[in-house]
């Protein structure tokens, strides 16, 4: 599994934290700002993780799909989007949305279980988690489509795992993203697993990039620990949607470091030799931050307050949203039409007067 | 006034969207340069152009759950599958996204799109193409699910349905695609969803039909009217919501029902029918509910369909054994 993995891909940043020759002419084109930005983003979506998971062991928020490891591809690639593209993603993506501008406090209210995480402020093109595999991918494709008939640049972009490849949504989504060359970007993060089954099980063609050549569009495998190659891979693809050359597949490699969920264990299905690896010596923030220090970028005394910044905008986003008036039972009837027909006005009535639980 | 089959009227009610909406778009398989495997968007490709009308690939789940992105990027389409039998690919498009992207948004991102498709049997057709599942549909919260017994009907209901910001599972009975012609107004009007229609006022008993099975109940209404039977038929044209007034009142008046569809009888509309007439008017019934439907068994190849749809004698006789109850 390893092994295929290993195939040919983008990649600036080596694991040590040492750009390559492409890799020295992106740094180069790239702002203080943004520099930093990559930092920062990452630091804080793996300070989010990491305190999601304790939040859930403590039983104050549901099952959780962690995501630490994967944070160099959401943070690259939803760093290279602008405020008009539409984001639809899986369920794993809490790093993009953060960056579309989904509320940190929306977004511990999802992992509670209350659908107000779900609704995006005003003007943030973000669907919701997907949770059936794949199924987003032609709502991607639909949206693109219609920023074409409509004559407009924003792009539209799907994120999904390697196990939604398997999927007969993924192939249609391209088909349709194809013949009809839509400003799509298909984004996948393989991360090696879907739940317990490797890669080499989703697929016989050794890469996902590879695929969208029988659809007749680019696929581009990237390192998706690599925060630079993944922006800078991104925002070609963005490029070329917006200029009406069409739809883009990225693979971005990457592992997710810890199980499934919260309810999985991944030492049933991983050896230890594969995760030690890529924690020790492939991951993301490790080797951004490196690069930071030796340019000059970043000191330890930063990095700590940096981190003291993130606990803070946390802490407070947990207790918003634990303050959060929960919803009374008859909301669950609220948005499923927009006007509530008259048996679902009864229902509604009735679970009023009874109340609901009990 | 022109008088039209129930094909033209839906081809006209197309035509109308088309022309009245820029946000209206026709998707599916063969509904372009072919105009429709029925003829339903006939001359809408060369009038509206290959951008509003447009030929997909052969993928179910493909053109919902792209129709659901274009949906929530502004547009409203219109997409077509060819026949209900083919529609489970999309199921999960359907059940999973359009039914509840309104309720998960909170109302930001409706699927605000329409789904056409032909369905029942009678039409000698080969085997899947005649299912009658909308009970599959009328059971998913978030969805309305219409289906026409006459041209009239037939383009009202379908610009209601495509004016309503709801996904609307809008069925046409193949049948009668073109058993019928009567007078369709021209232009935009609707037929609000949630309101039946009652083909005759009687007094004896309540027949409940819809789509397909409207002409057999009138059938049958007729016969017995000649044995001095007088029934109240109802087609319910909007099979969810229900307009349960009507059907309450029908029954409330008559104390005696029989329901009729063409889909299997196991869970399928007749059950929920019973059930609310149980809840409304319990104490109003001279006799057992009962239905006249397709039997448990899949739909039969067209050898044996005319065993399986529900006729005018069976219903008949249906009727006969409720009022000797």
């Amino acid at each position: 599994m390893l092994g295929q993995l290993e195939t040919t891909y983008v990649q600036y940043l080596s694991p040590e934290g040492k750009l390559s020759v492409a890799g020295h002419a992106v740094w180069n084109q790239l702002s203080a700002e943004m520099k930093i930005s990559f930092y920062r983003w990452m630091s804080f979506v793996r300070m989010f993780d990491r305190r999601s998971v304790i939040l859930q062991r403590q039983g104050r928020i549901g099952t959780y799909a962690a995501l630490e490891g994967q944070e160099a591809a959401q943070v690259g690639s939803a760093l290279a989007l602008s405020k008009e593209d539409w984001i639809f993603p899986s369920y794993r993506e809490h790093g993009v949305a953060m960056i579309a501008g989904m509320p940190l406090s929306q977004i511990f209210l999802y992992w509670m279980g209350r659908v107000e995480g779900c609704k995006p402020p005003e003007g943030v093109r973000l669907l919701p988690p997907s949770v059936p595999i794949a199924t987003q991918i032609p709502h991607a494709v639909g949206a693109a489509w219609a920023s074409k008939l409509k004559k407009e640049t924003s792009v539209a972009v799907a994120y999904f795992g390697d196990g939604a490849t398997s999927e007969g949504d993924f192939h249609e989504a391209c088909n349709f993203a194809g013949v009809f060359r839509v400003p799509a970007i298909l984004f996948c993060q393989n991360n090696g697993y879907a739940i317990s089954v490797p890669f080499s099980r989703q697929s016989a063609s050794p890469t996902v990039a590879e695929k969208a050549k029988a659809y007749n569009f680019p696929g581009i495998r990237v390192d998706g620990n690599d925060v630079l190659a993944v922006y800078d891979v991104m925002k070609q693809a963005i490029e070329r949607a917006r200029a009406g050359e069409g739809p883009t597949l990225i693979e971005a490699v990457t592992y997710r470091k810890g199980p499934h969920t919260t309810a999985d264990d991944a030492t049933r299905y991983r050896p230890a030799s594969e995760v030690e690896e890529w924690v020790k010596h492939k991951d993301p923030l490790t080797r951004y931050t490196r690069l930071l220090k030796a340019e000059g970028l970043l000191s330890d005394a930063e990095e700590r307050e940096w981190e003291a910044e993130c606990k803070a905008q946390i802490d407070s986003a947990i207790k918003e949203a634990e303050s959060s008036v929960p919803a009374p039972p008859e909301h669950l009837f609220a948005h499923v039409y927009a006007k509530l027909t008259p048996n679902e006005l009864r229902q509604q009535q009735q679970l009023r007067k009874r109340g609901g639980r009990r | 006034m022109k008088q039209l089959t129930m094909v033209q009227a839906i081809c006209d009610g197309l035509r109308v969207a088309l022309d009245q909406d820029p946000s209206v778009l026709i998707l599916g398989e063969d509904v372009g340069k072919n105009g429709g495997v029925f003829r339903a968007t006939e001359g809408l490709w060369n009038e509206f152009g290959d951008d509003r009308v447009i030929d997909t690939p052969l993928a179910e789940a493909g053109i919902i759950g792209t129709s659901i992105g274009l949906a929530v990027n502004g547009f409203k389409p219109v997409a077509e599958i060819q026949f209900m039998g083919f529609i489970y690919p999309a199921f999960e498009q359907i059940v999973t996204h359009a039914a509840r992207l309104r309720t998960r948004t909170q109302g930001a991102f409706p699927a605000s799109l329409v789904i056409r498709a032909p369905y029942g049997g009678g039409i000698r057709a080969p085997e899947l193409h005649c299912d009658s599942t909308e009970s599959l549909f009328v059971h998913i919260p978030g969805l309305k699910v219409v289906t026409p017994a006459t041209p009239k009907d037939a383009k009202g209901l379908l610009l209601a349905a495509i004016q309503d910001p709801d996904p609307v599972i809008y069925l046409e009975p193949m049948k009668l695609y073109r058993s019928i012609k009567e007078e369709v107004p021209e232009g935009w009007y609707e037929v609000p969803i949630g309101k039946a229609r009652k083909v005759r006022e009687g007094e004896d008993i309540t027949l409940i039909a819809w789509g397909t099975m409207v002409p057999v109940a009138e059938g049958a209404a007729k016969e017995l009217e000649k044995k001095g039977v007088s029934c109240d038929l109802i087609d319910l044209r909007s099979l969810y919501p229900l307009d349960e007034e009507t059907i309450i009142q029908s029954v409330k008046k008559t104390g005696r029902v029989v329901i009729v569809h063409e889909a299997p009888k196991t869970a399928g509309l007749g059950a929920e029918l019973t059930a609310l007439i149980n809840e409304h008017a319990f104490l109003y019934l001279e006799a057992p509910v009962t239905r006249v439907t397709g039997y448990d068994a899949p739909v039969p190849m067209f050898a044996l369909e005319d065993d399986f749809r529900p006729s005018v004698s069976r219903v008949s006789e249906a009727v006969q054994q409720v009022l000797a109850f």
